[in-house]
């Protein structure tokens, strides 16, 4: 019994540390974000940016398609019942707009994105590249953090966005071929449901889950220790750690931007 | 440099247990030592990367443990570091990551004369022509020249050395002993190197210490060292199985 007592103990000092940890380092990475302004060398935040937004596109294509698929299909099984097969193309966009295109974007950067971000900066943690940097006086968080953030605040809407019009455009497909319903009729149905808000509520929650994502990743990787053992947890923490919070945060951001009389 | 009754734990396990070292100005001081006995961390301490417990680490006249961010700046901008793996940034080539320090300690620099200082210390290496590879490109001795080159880019008052030979054979080790002496004739700096590989001690050193359960148990010239009467620097220099030093410590 004392051992279970100990353990837990053990398990909320680390996840209370955890937690303190990242977002001391997202407040120090917001305080650096004037240094990207003066630095010379961009290189680490190109690739950053094209590691999130080009090399995801293979995977976020197909994984949109489908989800605007299935919600189209699902959708329609059960509007066919009333005779509203028409209301298919609301259903698709307004989902996608607001709540299926940031989702699906964080839940793929996650597990692509963030936990390689946690197995790279966990390598340089344990083969001492984080304590060259120290060293040389070069601060961590600015050179290796601040890219990586910014990337993917900047890119996960970008993502985002480019997931919703596909998948919409899935959904269009699967209306057509299921229901008999035309591009024209889906286009005219979808526009006219969907509002402004749905579009920047859904925009703000890719921001939000690009730098949840990021600072998770950056921070459990810059808590490895261990060698390979402390890089594999790492990363695995990573990738839990964000979803868990995409999940809650998604909720809550729906909650004040739909439920909140402002 | 002075170390002054340096302790430092990591949980219950004692490291450092009253290290007392003073390093004197363009020497070379090597520290020996068992593999696990605190030479890296004690190492550690001189940039600030680790804290005592207690104890005094004066660098450059400041107090490691008191002195201000500026001053740990300070410190580090006039030290060199070579890690045991050479701990190059490998998305950078080789000429990026010399050219590092260079470009956040000196922002006005112009490109021109940045490439021209990475260029002469990379050729004081002999790895110019291997400076737009990147570091998994290249082999272990040559990442060791290349980090050894971005380690005094900055010409430092100060270098340290964390086991540099360590995995090279026998050619490329006898190499980057031969670097090392020329750095400080070259450069005029204070060394102090990390080791366990006694052939190299003895090519480099002008003084050793052996770092032995946590203290300093023996300093002198190379040729003191060989001749020393304390049984665990004997059975340590001669590699010897039986003696003082136990097997599992």
């Amino acid at each position: 019994m004392f051992s279970g007592i100990h353990r837990l103990g053990a398990f909320l000092i680390e996840s209370t540390h955890g937690a303190g940890y990242g977002i001391w380092l997202l407040l120090h990475t917001l305080m650096q974000v004037p240094a990207i302004v003066r630095t010379k060398s961009r290189k680490d935040l190109y690739r950053q940016m094209f590691i999130c937004g080009i090399q995801t596109i293979p995977v976020t294509v197909v994984v949109s398609i489908f989800t605007g698929m299935i919600l189209a299909l699902n959708g329609g099984l059960s509007l066919e019942q009333i005779g509203q097969e028409g209301l298919i193309g609301r259903i698709v966009a307004v989902s996608m707009a607001r709540e299926m295109g940031p989702f699906m974007t964080a839940l793929i950067l996650a597990a692509s994105v963030g936990s390689a971000m946690a197995a790279e900066l966990g390598t340089m943690k344990v083969s001492e590249e984080i304590d060259a940097l120290e060293v040389m006086s070069i601060d961590p968080g600015r050179f290796l953090v601040l890219p990586r953030v910014l990337s993917m605040a900047v890119m996960t809407p970008v993502v985002t966005i480019y997931i919703v019009l596909v998948g919409t455009l899935g959904g269009a497909a699967s209306a057509y071929f299921q229901y008999d319903i035309s591009f024209e009729r889906f286009r005219t149905d979808a526009l006219e449901y969907l509002t402004l808000k749905d579009i920047y509520t859904g925009i703000l929650k890719a921001f939000i889950f690009g730098t949840v994502i990021s600072i998770v990743g950056c921070s459990e990787g810059l808590r490895a220790r261990g060698g390979a053992i402390g890089v594999g947890s790492a990363t695995r923490q990573s990738v839990v750690i964000s979803y868990l919070l995409i999940i809650v945060l998604g909720y809550y951001v729906t909650f004040t931007f739909y439920y909140i009389e402002w | 440099m002075e170390l002054t009754g340096v302790h430092k734990s990591f949980g219950p396990h004692a490291v450092l247990r009253g290290v007392d070292l003073a390093v004197r100005r363009r020497e070379t001081l090597v520290i020996i030592g068992r593999s696990g006995t605190g030479k890296s961390v004690a190492l550690r301490h001189v940039v600030g990367l680790e804290r005592p417990n207690r104890g005094e680490v004066r660098v450059f006249g400041h107090d490691i443990q008191k002195a201000s961010r500026r001053q740990i700046h300070e410190i580090r901008s006039r030290t060199g570091f070579l890690f045991q793996s050479g701990a190059l940034l490998n998305w950078m080539t080789i000429e990026e990551n010399v050219a590092l320090p260079l470009l956040e300690h000196n922002r006005r620099m112009p490109p021109d004369e940045v490439e021209d200082r990475v260029l002469a210390k990379l050729k004081l290496v002999g790895m110019e022509s291997a400076r737009r590879k990147l570091p998994a490109q290249i082999s272990g001795g040559m990442k060791k020249r290349a980090a050894l080159a971005r380690a005094t880019v900055l010409d430092p008052d100060l270098v340290l050395y964390d086991e540099p030979t360590s995995g090279l054979d026998p050619v490329i080790a006898s190499t980057i002993n031969e670097l090392i002496n020329r750095t400080r004739e070259a450069l005029g700096t204070t060394q102090i190197v990390v080791t366990h590989d006694m052939e190299s001690a003895y090519s480099i050193a002008d003084r050793i210490a052996m770092l032995c359960e946590g203290r300093i148990i023996c300093l002198g010239t190379p040729q003191e060292i060989r001749s020393s009467d304390n049984p665990i620097v004997q059975q340590f220099i001669q590699g010897k199985t039986s003696g003082p030093l136990a097997l599992e410590s």
